[in-house]
């Protein structure tokens, strides 16, 4: 779909090749799976639940600056460590293999609008098994932008950036309708459909709940400080959202990451599909903090080659996974965090603009196979 | 009933305080073991008992309804990381003063949970528990006279038995390879001591397998007596035999260790025991594929193994991974994705 496949080189055996080769990396993984990892989310769970109660409880006092300061930060880290390391990580079976109820993708529920379930479906089910087709991988400008230059421009576009900020700060609600594919459902005959219906049932009354909890509850729980702990709660939801928003822009939006077309995917081998994993994700560096609080999609690429893999491990797994790359000739796009935010928010401004250059056509991947 | 009432908006109140999770998910950080909470317990101590053998000491959580003499609980147990669950007999005697119960526990060769506990569990963990349960247990009105035939960790339950009742006339014969195999010796000869206990000990290393017919040599009244017996298929196997052909099969009570022998095959009959159909599937179709052709409402995904949209549960027999041939056997609580895991063997999938 880019005016040059960066994976051209490669024939189909290397490409059948590197899929072995990927699938020993997860095996030995798997292999070596065991206590230590179990006892890591046991932690970080444990960890953000007190993380949570201590700053709700700070909170009681946050007519205090300081005490609204405190409690604050302490929220948005304990939702940001909930949404992202453990109920992401959960919620895509990667801890399914200890057998424990509580810890299992069937049975986790997140501090998050969208409910588990339907966020399961569009998330694990068709954004991870079409990463970046267009037209089928929603994620890919969540329906609302324009992600490449092969997608006709339209003065809509214009506004992209505006939508694209609007949904960072509500990037909760965003997901929530997105999960709904609302632009698709609320078209007058899809709005009555049965099914939908009862899925926006679930999504009304999981916002309900939410909405309860965090912004009539614990401020009447506050009593005098109210209205503070009302606002650290938005504070901390907003600085959840632009920062998942954030960490998520940087996984396929990134200059240099690839999109590809419905027909490219036609008869896919395992090799070609983890090769359309690689070339569509992209990692942020930084350091061990920042691996945490991205729940190690900072190592997206990683993720996207073996998402149910413990997060824990996607550290060791990316070493192999460069060297990899490396081997084949191809480029893993990271950098750190600023930049990586930058290089996605250029494009979104870049795309709400018409082309430039003239549209370039490039043979697609069954016929060059073909041909080689 | 008001009261009742009370408790239920209260609860209600804290659901919604605590929304999406639920107020034990934080009750559990600070009081595992409360009442009301999941049934868990702490293993206090592990005593060795001989080379492959050892008691563990359990303090049973406050909703631990107590158990009678013989019976099993079944536990979890995190091996490796990994919930398994186990049944195995209570050794302690009903009225413990401290509310403390005892497993005790023979490693078998290969056993991944027999062996984590034998050898590798530590003091403070905790682990989950089942109410206790089991039909082997000594009746209301005590019989004048009483057999146990037991072998290897058939003792067990049979230790809770004689630990927790005292009797006028009790014979006991045990068979283990060698005399350091017998589990709970000292103890045993010390009831030997006191005159409260007949105990013959067959070393079958030395004296082969127990012959039943041998019993009118060592326990000549064994058919006036009621009788407990514990141990392999074999020995069970024969003494209902032997009591049935001398026409009181009603004095004897046996207890049957669960056999978890699953033969891992290539393929074999899937049972879909929520809407009742059974199918032959091969070794390399996916269970997804088999129910959906046998027309089965089955949960479905990606079909790939990558979003866990299909995970089922497995209620017996074993099914094989078909990315990395991995053999995964029924237990209670294991989910499998159906759409990566092919039949090995005969199967039941709750669907």
């Amino acid at each position: 779909m880019t005016a040059i496949d960066p994976t051209a080189h490669l024939t189909a055996e290397q490409i059948e090749e590197l899929g072995r080769e990927l699938d020993a990396i997860r095996d030995e993984v798997i292999a070596s799976r065991g206590e230590k990892d179990a006892a890591y989310i046991r932690k970080v769970i444990s960890a953000q639940r007190k993380l949570e109660l201590v700053s709700r409880g700070v909170l009681l006092f946050s007519f205090f600056p300081p005490a609204w300061l405190i409690g604050t930060a302490g929220l948005s880290v304990a939702k940001i460590m909930d949404n992202m390391e453990i109920g992401h990580n959960i919620l895509h079976g990667q801890w399914d293999w200890m057998r424990d109820p509580k810890i299992h993708s069937t049975t986790w529920e997140w501090d998050h609008v969208s409910p588990s379930d339907q966020w399961k479906h569009s998330h694990n089910e068709l954004h991870h098994k079409y990463t970046n087709v267009i037209g089928k991988d929603n994620d890919l400008g969540y329906g609302i932008m324009r992600v490449d230059e092969d997608q006709r421009w339209h003065p809509i576009h214009l506004g992209q950036p505006l939508w694209n900020f609007i949904n960072a700060c509500f990037f909760e609600y965003g997901i929530a309708a997105y999960d709904l594919e609302l632009g698709k459902n609320l078209h007058k005959r899809r709005r009555k459909n049965p099914e939908f219906r009862a899925r926006a049932k679930a999504v009304g009354r999981k916002i309900r709940k939410q909405v309860l909890k965090d912004y009539v509850i614990h401020p009447l729980l506050s009593g005098p400080s109210f209205l503070t702990t009302l606002a650290a709660t938005f504070t901390a939801n907003l600085v959840r959202n632009i920062w998942s928003h954030s960490v998520i822009m940087c996984g396929h939006f990134p200059e240099g990451v690839q999109v590809f077309e419905r027909r490219s995917i036609k008869g896919e081998t395992r090799g070609q599909w983890y090769l359309r994993q690689m070339m569509g994700s992209a990692n942020i560096s930084g350091s061990k903090a920042m691996h945490f609080m991205t729940g190690n999609l900072s190592h997206q690429i990683e993720h996207h080659l073996f998402p149910d893999l413990p997060s824990n491990r996607y550290a060791e797994v990316a070493v192999k996974v460069r060297a990899l790359f490396e081997k084949y000739e191809l480029e893993y796009v990271t950098g750190p965090l600023p930049k990586q935010v930058f290089s996605a928010w250029h494009k979104v401004f870049r795309l709400s603009l018409p082309n430039k250059k003239p549209k370039v056509k490039t043979p697609d991947r069954e016929q060059e196979l073909v041909a080689a | 009933m008001t009261s009742t009432a009370l408790r239920g908006r209260a609860w209600k109140l804290l659901e919604m305080v605590t929304t999406p999770l639920l107020p034990s998910d934080y009750l559990d950080l600070v009081s595992p073991l409360r009442a009301g909470a999941d049934l868990r317990g702490r293993i206090e101590a592990v005593h060795p008992e001989t080379g492959d053998a050892a008691t563990i000491v359990i303090r049973p959580g406050r909703g631990w309804r107590g158990h009678t003499a013989g019976q099993y609980v079944r536990i979890g147990v995190d091996v490796d990381g990994v919930r398994l669950w186990r049944a195995y007999s209570l050794t302690s005697p009903t009225n413990r003063q401290d509310g403390r119960v005892t497993i005790t526990v023979k490693a078998i060769p290969d056993g991944k949970v027999s062996n984590h506990l034998v050898r590798r569990a530590t003091p403070g963990t905790l682990i989950q528990l089942d109410q206790p349960t089991g039909d082997f247990v000594l009746p209301q009105a005590k019989p004048a006279k009483v057999l146990y035939l037991t072998a290897g960790s058939g003792i067990t339950p049979v230790m809770g038995m004689l630990r927790d009742t005292e009797f006028d006339d009790v014979v006991m014969v045990h068979c283990a390879p060698q005399p350091q195999d017998v589990i709970f010796r000292n103890e045993l000869h010390a009831l030997v001591e006191d005159k409260k206990l007949r105990l013959t000990e067959v070393h079958t290393d030395t004296d082969g397998m127990l012959d039943i017919a041998r019993l009118d040599e060592l326990v000549p009244d064994w058919a006036e007596r009621e009788t407990w017996a514990c141990g392999p298929a074999g020995l069970l196997d024969a003494a209902e035999k032997h009591w049935s052909e001398h026409g009181v099969p009603e004095h004897l009570h046996t207890e049957r260790f669960r056999p978890t022998v699953v033969v891992a095959g290539d393929g074999g009959e899937v049972t879909f025991s929520a809407t009742g159909k059974t199918v032959d599937a091969d070794g390399a179709t996916p269970l997804l594929d088999v129910g959906e052709e046998a027309g089965v409402l089955m949960p479905s995904g990606c079909r790939m193994g990558i979003c866990f949209g299909c995970t089922s549960p497995l209620k017996a027999g074993a099914v094989r991974d078909l990315r990395t041939g991995e053999i995964t056997e029924a237990e209670p609580g294991v989910l499998i994705q159906t759409c990566v895991s092919a039949a090995a063997g005969p199967c039941d999938i709750e669907r």
